[in-house]
């Protein structure tokens, strides 16, 4: 605490009565303060603010640890082959999760029917085809609203236009919709960002081979920016995997534990089952075990969608060094 | 034919690109029609009338004032304008206290004239009973129904929107329960935030920073349900040992798993701003002789204040929004909160919580969509806020 103090009362227009200037036995108040007094104790107050933010990150560092150490170490026992490929049993106390594996599946693959192509098309038309000025600004201004809209926003809107007005039910269809609205922003954006990293001299070079614009965009621009793209649609359903909110009324299904087999059955989904088998239930104790094993499965998901992220990042950015 | 492909590629990508814009007209749409369908509700449950004795004067009582006589909270009648007197409820269920079932009948056929013959014997009843119930031309008065008001709902403070005869929707416990929680999530985020940004922006070598950046990127990663999940099972019992508390589940528990979530978005939003501060700022006061730090703290943090301003807005914007791990661990108790340490309850928990249980179309239902309304519009705000904030620092740097 001290040391923030000092970091914090540098300025050398008179220290104030109590600060650290006391300390340092000289207590002379507004006096100048002399140079080589000064210098050491900017030294000292820089190192002591650069502490403070080493201490402060590694706690973040440690939090994320924790998390996942505790997860990890709780969960790890709880995974075993049957956890994995079996029904919940015993009024949700013992057996396993597949059905919300499977249903997480399902909606991250449905999410992603819905989002990615009217995601990518949004992006394309504006960074490429729309003019600079007020159309593109109000996209951007809504996108971005789009992007804030917390997610149980979009559970009540799924469950007003799909679930009721449509008439879908709940339904993995309602439920993938639903997602794919949420998702859509994020995709939108990466979009964007991705061609507009792709240099204008590229798009004049196919242009002026007397290719036409759909052709420059589709079969030069597209496939350059192709890989940061795709980088932001994995990130997308990494999101989507782990979403409750928009699927509580919409889709997830308390005990489901025959896989669906149309698009207007109800499904399982892992962050659900998560939810209701911590909070609510017969026997909390038995579910206990499940939970961790629901969470860590969930987290590894997770882990995966970040490290594939990752590694596509890393690769494109190594091709671009060589190119 | 190639022409037109390439016209009709073009209005297909400018139809996409306005898809946003009409997803978010749709959500005003319908969360509004939804929503807005409560003030046509009636305060009284519908079907149901509150029937009085000829004698009793008092015709209008409000929904919370209803509550209170079936509560017994209030037991006079002086206290509702009305003569001194003592208040006795009568509900459908108590009609077995009063008859035998032979006098009400098999299928209950005569508990309406019964019921009827029976406030009209006692001036200080009041009897909640359908409608179709009461036989035509009975010697009683009734109490004027009312639509509900728009005061009553967003001054309100109390939220029983199960309660019969008649549901309270005040949301005012809601909406501040949910600035509780989100102010004390920013309070513990905003000196980590700030400080991991300046660090990853400033101080931190190439090494250290290429690791933070995964675990940002992994906590924000994190579903939020996990979030809960461990909130629930190690801080909620770890605050209800640390300040002994009869519960774990509180504001305090939701403001920490809340400031972890906004972490991510504070750090990113500041770092980038940090990082664009351009370079021949820090150059001339590194020139002049000040230290790294006396330039980080007077010359880089002001001239991005902007970009830190809107990550820490977009924080405020997640934790007001967040809906999962909040429900699990704050304890969701309907109350305007006093302390931190007691049980509250967010606009987002509410609507997860209840509409699963709500009846199609019903008031409860129709309550519900206003929150998400409320909540609509508080985010949307926060957004534009951001927009705002940006757009003065884009024009400042150009």
């Amino acid at each position: 605490m001290d040391s923030k103090n000092t970091s914090n009362t540098v300025p050398p227009s008179g220290p104030v009565p109590g600060s650290p200037d006391s300390m340092s036995g000289r207590s002379g108040g507004s006096t100048p303060v002399f140079p080589e007094d000064y210098s050491v104790r900017k030294r000292r107050s820089q190192k002591a603010a650069f502490a403070v933010f080493r201490i402060l990150s590694l706690f973040i560092v440690l939090i994320l640890f924790a998390i996942l150490g505790f997860i990890i170490y709780k969960g790890a026992g709880v995974i075993s082959w049957d956890f994995l490929t079996k029904a919940p049993s015993d009024g949700m106390t013992s057996g396993g999760i597949f059905p919300a594996i499977v249903g997480t599946l399902l909606l991250m693959l449905g999410s992603a029917i819905v989002a990615f192509p009217v995601g990518i098309m949004s992006g394309v038309y504006m960074n490429e085809y729309a003019s600079r000025g007020w159309v593109v600004k109000f996209i951007r201004l809504m996108t971005n609203n789009l992007s804030g809209v917390p997610s149980i926003v979009f559970g009540l809107f799924g469950m007003a236009l799909f679930v009721k007005y449509l008439g879908f039910g709940d339904s993995i269809l309602a439920g993938s919709l639903t997602l794919g609205l949420l998702s859509l922003p994020l995709v939108i954006r990466t979009t964007e960002e991705a061609l507009k990293d792709i240099p204008a001299g590229i798009r004049e070079g196919s242009l002026a081979l007397g290719a036409t614009k759909l052709q420059t965009i589709w079969k030069v621009v597209l496939p350059m920016a192709m890989p940061r793209i795709t980088t932001g649609l994995i990130l997308s359903l990494g999101r989507v995997s782990g979403e409750t909110a928009p699927i509580l009324f919409t889709c997830a299904a308390y005990f489901f534990p025959q896989l669906p087999t149309s698009i207007f059955d109800q499904c399982m989904a892992l962050p659900y089952h998560l939810y209701v088998i911590s909070t609510s239930g017969t026997d909390i104790e038995a579910q206990q075990p499940i939970a961790y094993g629901t969470a860590l499965v969930l987290i590894v998901i997770v882990l995966i969608i970040n490290l594939l992220a990752g590694l596509m990042r890393r690769h494109f950015e190594k091709r671009l060094k060589i190119k | 034919m190639k022409r037109f492909l390439e016209k009709a590629v073009k209005w297909l990508l400018t139809a996409s690109g306005f898809v946003t814009s009409a997803v978010i007209l749709l959500i005003i749409g319908f969360l509004f029609t939804e929503g807005a369908g409560l003030f046509r509700e009636k305060v009284i449950e519908e079907g149901y009338v509150l029937a009085l004795n000829r004698e009793n004067p008092v015709r209008k009582m409000d929904a919370a004032q209803i509550k209170a006589v079936f509560d017994e909270d209030i037991t006079n009648w002086s206290e509702l304008g009305g003569p001194d007197l003592p208040i006795e409820t009568f509900r459908l269920e108590d009609a077995d206290d009063y008859f035998s079932e032979e006098e009400l009948g098999s299928q209950y056929e005569n508990a309406g004239s019964l019921i009827a013959s029976l406030v009209a014997s006692r001036p200080g009843m009041v009897a909640f009973v359908p409608e179709t119930l009461i036989p035509e031309g009975a010697d009683l008065n009734f109490i004027e129904d009312s639509s509900i008001s728009p005061a009553e709902v967003f001054a309100g403070s109390e939220w029983y929107p199960t309660a019969t005869p008649a549901p309270l929707f005040g949301m005012w416990p809601l909406l501040a329960g949910t600035l509780w929680v989100s102010f004390f999530a920013i309070l513990f985020a905003l000196p980590f935030g700030i400080s991991i940004a300046v660090y990853m922006a400033e101080v931190a070598s190439e090494r250290v920073r290429n690791f933070l950046k995964p675990v940002i990127e992994l906590l924000n990663g994190i579903p939020s349900v996990v979030y809960g999940f461990f909130g629930l099972i190690v801080i909620v019992p770890l605050l209800q040992q640390v300040f002994g508390l009869p519960v774990g589940e509180s504001g305090l528990a939701g403001s920490l798993v809340l400031a972890i979530m906004a972490l991510p978005t504070i750090v990113t939003v500041a770092e980038d701003a940090m990082r664009n501060c351009p370079r021949s700022l820090r150059e001339a006061s590194l020139a002049l002789g000040a230290t790294k730090w006396q330039t980080i703290s007077r010359v880089v943090i002001p001239s991005s204040m902007s970009g830190i301003a809107s990550g820490v807005v977009l924080g405020i914007g997640r934790a007001v929004g967040e809906t999962m791990a909040v429900l699990m661990v704050t304890g969701n108790a309907a109350v305007v909160p006093t302390s931190i340490l007691e049980p509250l309850r967010t606009i987002p928990a509410t609507i997860a919580a209840e509409l699963g249980e709500a009846p199609a179309g019903g008031a409860h239902y129709q309550s519900l969509f206003l929150l998400g309304v409320i909540l609509f519009f508080i985010t949307f705000f926060i957004n534009l806020c951001v927009e705002f904030i940006s757009s003065r620092n884009r024009a400042k740097n150009s």
